[in-house]
Parts: C-alpha cells; structure tokens; sequence
C-alpha cells in the first residue's frame, strides 16, 4: 500500500545545505548517490562536512548500485506517536546498501506484514511533489 | 585516572509534584523547585554560586538569578540531551572538585504535558541545531520523527538478534508500576498493572506498546553538589559521589544510532559503566540499588547487559517474572517507579531517588543500600553516577 500523505499538511523537506547538496541534486534526478572520499575512498552516509576516516575534504559522488537488504524497520500504527502529515499505518525501514552503507526510507508498496529483516529490496524514485523526489524501497527476489 | 571520586556530594534534593497541567511557568517551577533543594540541604541562595542546567530547558541560569536574587555565581552552563541529569551532576562535580565552585545547583523544569511537543527541540527554542538538521534531511521525510519511532529501530533489531519479546519487556512496566503503586508522591500511586494489562495495552509503533513508553508530564526537578567538607556540617546525610562519567561514541545519534555495525546495543552506557565502576573501585554485584533509564521499557534489558548485571543478550530474560529486579530480587530497579511507575522528567527523578535510597527515606527503601546507581540516557549519549554513603 503506498503512503498517504496528507493534504494541508507541509511534507517535511530535506534542508539541503553543502555538506548534503551533491545527494538531493543526484536524487531529484533519479540517481543515488554516496558520498566517496577522493583520499582513502571510503564511502559514507548520511553525508558530512569530512571524511571520518582520514579527515580529507575532497569527495566525490559515488553512484551506487541501489540495491540492499532490510536491517530493521517500524511500522507507525497510532498517528499520535506518528508524523501527522502522513496517514498511519506507514513502514519506515533502515536498508543496508550493498556498498555497506544505510540508508533510512521507506517501502513503496509492502506493508509491515510483507516486510522482514534480511529482505532484499532496491531504490525506487517517488516524485511526491514537483519539486521533492525521495529514495525509497520495493522488493526484489532474492 | 579518573579523579572524581570522593570529592563531591549530593546534599539536598527536590522534586515538585507531577502533574498533567501545573498550571505555572517554567521559571517559576524551577526557582520553587531549587528553593525547595536548598531548603532541604540547610541551604541559603546567598550559598549559591553554581547552577547547571539541561539545554533544551526553559528556564535560563540569568533569568533564575534575577528571580531568586543569586548574587554571585562563579560557573554555570548547560549541558545536552538525555544523558544530562547524571552528566550535570558530572559537571557539577567537577566544578566542585576544581574549586570553580563551591555549591552548584542542578535544576530542570518541563511543562511536557501541558505545551505542546511535537519536534522536540523546536518546542523550546525555535531554532533548529547542526542534529535537528541531519534527522530534519535523512529521517523526517519518511515519517521517522517521533522518539517512539527511534527506539522502535532499535529494539526490533534487538529482538531479532536475541529473540527478547514483549512477555520479557513488560516484566519492566509491571516492576516499575509496582514501585510506583507505593509512592504516593508519583503519578501512579495505588496503580500497579498486571503483565496482562501491558500485553493489552495499544501498539504505538510496532514493535512498541503504549505501555512501553513514558508518558509526558509536568514536573520539575533540582539537587544541590557541593564539597564533602561543606556536606558534613549540613541538614542530611550527603550522598558522595563514587563515580560519575559520561560518554559518546562512534556514530551516536540523540537518541540511538542507525548506521553503527551493531545498532542493538548500547555502547555508551557499557563505556560509563566501565569508567564510573573503576573510578568507585567497585563491582556490578556491589550495587545495591539502580535507577536506570526506563523511558522505553525495552531499553532497561540492554542497561542490564551493558552494566555487567548479565551477559549478553540475557536481559530480557534477566527480567522476565520481575523477581530479579523487584524489591528484594538480586537488584532492585527504579525503586520509586522511574518514568514508568512515578513520572517523566528526563531522569531527574533517578537521580533524586538514588539520593533517598543513601539517607533511607525511599517508599521503595532496599534496607541498609550503600551504593546507589543511576543511568540516564539510554539509546545515544550517556551518562551514569554511583552513590555512596
């Protein structure tokens, strides 16, 4: 079931700022990207300021493979403990990419019943707005 | 080494009365709520000359002095988030110690059940922090903004890894309602709930129940820190600070961290128990009593496993039947109901409860408790103290 959001009130938008810039731009045009150090080449995310693992500042966008597995989730039952612009019940998932990293999102259709930890799934674009472009999840076989 | 010990103490404590709506300000409930400390430690405000307060509160150090006629204050400033009630009294300690201060009052005040508090460090202040900007562009846009939803990430990960469940996590609710069904100062005084209750109760966030969770309310709390020579002359027993430390590590969110190799741990609270148990120069097993974070149930197991009380995802079970942690089992937990069972001011009723627990005048005494211990915030950044006599 796909989420519902709720007219009238604001989606919650990114802040995008120049730490996190070069994610929002690759997403609102349907890639995703990582945060790749040009030094030591690690990748990261979410995206920050300096590579935590030998400080440079040089970075690259890494495109990634989109794909990964389920780690944890939740599944919002109760709207008063929920976001109220979004009708309950929705599923927000932590998906571990196979480039190592993990991501918060959500499933697109699955709800909490369909969704289990170790579940293979991979990134699909979801325009909610004309000008807000998320990264969420769908399932895929194993 | 880690030279706290012995060289601060609590000596008075104040806690005002819970409630749904206290019908006054911030500031007014905390310039009561430190006079009502001071008056219990035989203190004056002209004694003063220390506060320490938690940043996302009210009631700032300048606007208490002006309404409390604090003349003099020597070292004041704020520290942050959940851990703060164990890490103020660090901070409050080490002042002491340094001679920045002589007596340093810790005070906290919310009105949490009667303003509204939906994003929770906007409620305040209006401004936005460099964290609120991070779960305001990773996490907020899928609907991941409510404390409940945080936890929720972690215990689903915990109990997929040690097979924990709701059977064993309500035992925590049960034992606390039950310690807080003979406070008459708390919330759910004469209110015990069954195990079947819990179980009945609502999912809120799957895998979390309503009876899981803390509930908001309005409550303010203060305790007064000064030396062990100044302590000996005063109104009560001063309760000596044994250890006290704090701690972040790797990838630490405010209130528990999604991207570390192993989310369904707490890693902080293993840090601080390690350092406060070295620098006390005691062990797990020497405890007498424990004030831990129960703000979610489910996060008191992982206390347990981290503080060395069990092993490794053994802490459900540890707590299953309640026995182990009820009055009387190996070691009493949150013997004055803890935000479960008395009421929720961030932990600053754990620590006045270890406080009562020294001089003996808790409703849920444990006879003869010489060590007292206090975990605040589980699930990101914390903080621990033990108390002594």
């Amino acid at each position: 079931m796909a989420m519902q959001y709720i007219e009238g009130i604001p989606l919650l938008r990114p802040y995008v700022d120049h730490d996190n810039k070069g994610f929002w731009d690759a997403i609102r045009e349907h890639r995703l990207v990582f945060q790749k150090c040009k030094d030591c080449g690690l990748i990261v995310h979410r995206p920050r300021p300096m590579c935590p693992q030998c400080l440079s500042t040089e970075r690259d966008w890494a495109p990634s493979e989109g794909k990964g597995r389920i780690y944890t989730y939740v599944d919002f039952v109760y709207q008063n403990a929920s976001y109220p612009g979004i009708q309950v019940p929705y599923v927000v998932v932590v998906v571990e990419m196979i480039e190592g990293v993990r991501m918060i999102s959500n499933m697109i259709e699955e709800s909490a019943e369909d969704i289990y930890i170790g579940m293979p799934v991979e990134v699909v674009f979801d325009d909610i707005a004309e000008d807000l472009t998320l990264p969420k999840f769908r399932r895929v076989k194993e | 080494m880690d030279g706290i010990k012995d060289k601060a103490a609590i000596v008075g404590v104040a806690l005002s009365e819970f409630s749904a709506d206290a019908g006054k300000t911030e500031l007014r409930m905390s310039c009561e709520v430190i006079k009502a400390a001071l008056d219990d430690a035989g203190l004056v405000v002209t004694d003063v000359d220390g506060l320490v307060k938690q940043s996302e509160d009210a009631s700032d150090e300048h606007a208490v002095t002006s309404s409390m006629g604090m003349g003099n204050l020597t070292y004041f400033g704020e520290v942050k988030w959940g851990a703060a009630p164990c890490a103020m009294v660090l901070r409050s300690a080490v002042a002491v110690a340094a001679g920045s201060a002589k007596c340093v009052v810790v005070y906290r005040a919310v009105n949490g059940s009667s303003k509204l508090r939906m994003i929770p460090s906007m409620k305040t202040s209006g401004q936005m922090s460099t964290s609120d900007l991070l779960e305001w562009t990773f996490h907020c846009p899928y609907g991941l903004m409510t404390e409940t939803g945080r936890v929720a990430m972690l215990v689903r990960r915990y109990m997929h890894e040690t097979g924990a469940g709701a059977e064993q996590f309500g035992w925590v609710t049960t034992v606390c309602r039950e310690n807080g069904a003979g406070n008459p100062e708390g919330l759910y005084h004469e209110k015990p709930i069954t195990l079947e209750d819990y179980l009945a109760s609502r999912i809120v966030v799957d895998p979390l129940r309503d009876l899981d969770c803390y509930k908001e309310s309005d409550c303010a709390a203060a305790f007064v820190i000064t030396t062990p020579e100044m302590a000996k002359d005063l109104k009560q027993k001063p309760a000596v600070i044994r250890g006290c430390a704090q701690s972040m590590v790797g990838e630490t969110e405010r209130m528990n961290s999604y991207y570390r190799p192993d989310i369904a741990r707490l890693p902080e609270v293993g840090r601080v128990a390690e350092r406060m148990f070295r620098t006390a120069g005691v062990r797990p097993q020497d405890i007498d009593v424990a004030q831990l974070d129960d703000a979610y149930a489910p996060l008191v197991p992982l206390q347990l496993e981290e503080l060395g009380f069990c092993g490794r995802g053994e802490g459900a079970a540890y707590c299953e039947g309640g026995d182990r942690i009820r009055l009387g089992g190996e070691i009493p937990l949150n013997t004055s109901g803890g935000s479960l069972g008395e009421g929720h001011i961030h932990g600053m009723n754990h620590v006045v409860e270890a406080v009562r627990q020294i001089r003996g005048t808790s409703t849920g005494q444990v006879k003869g408790a010489e060590l007292a211990l206090v975990i605040t915030g589980a699930g990101g950044p914390a903080a621990g103290l033990i108390l002594g006599r």
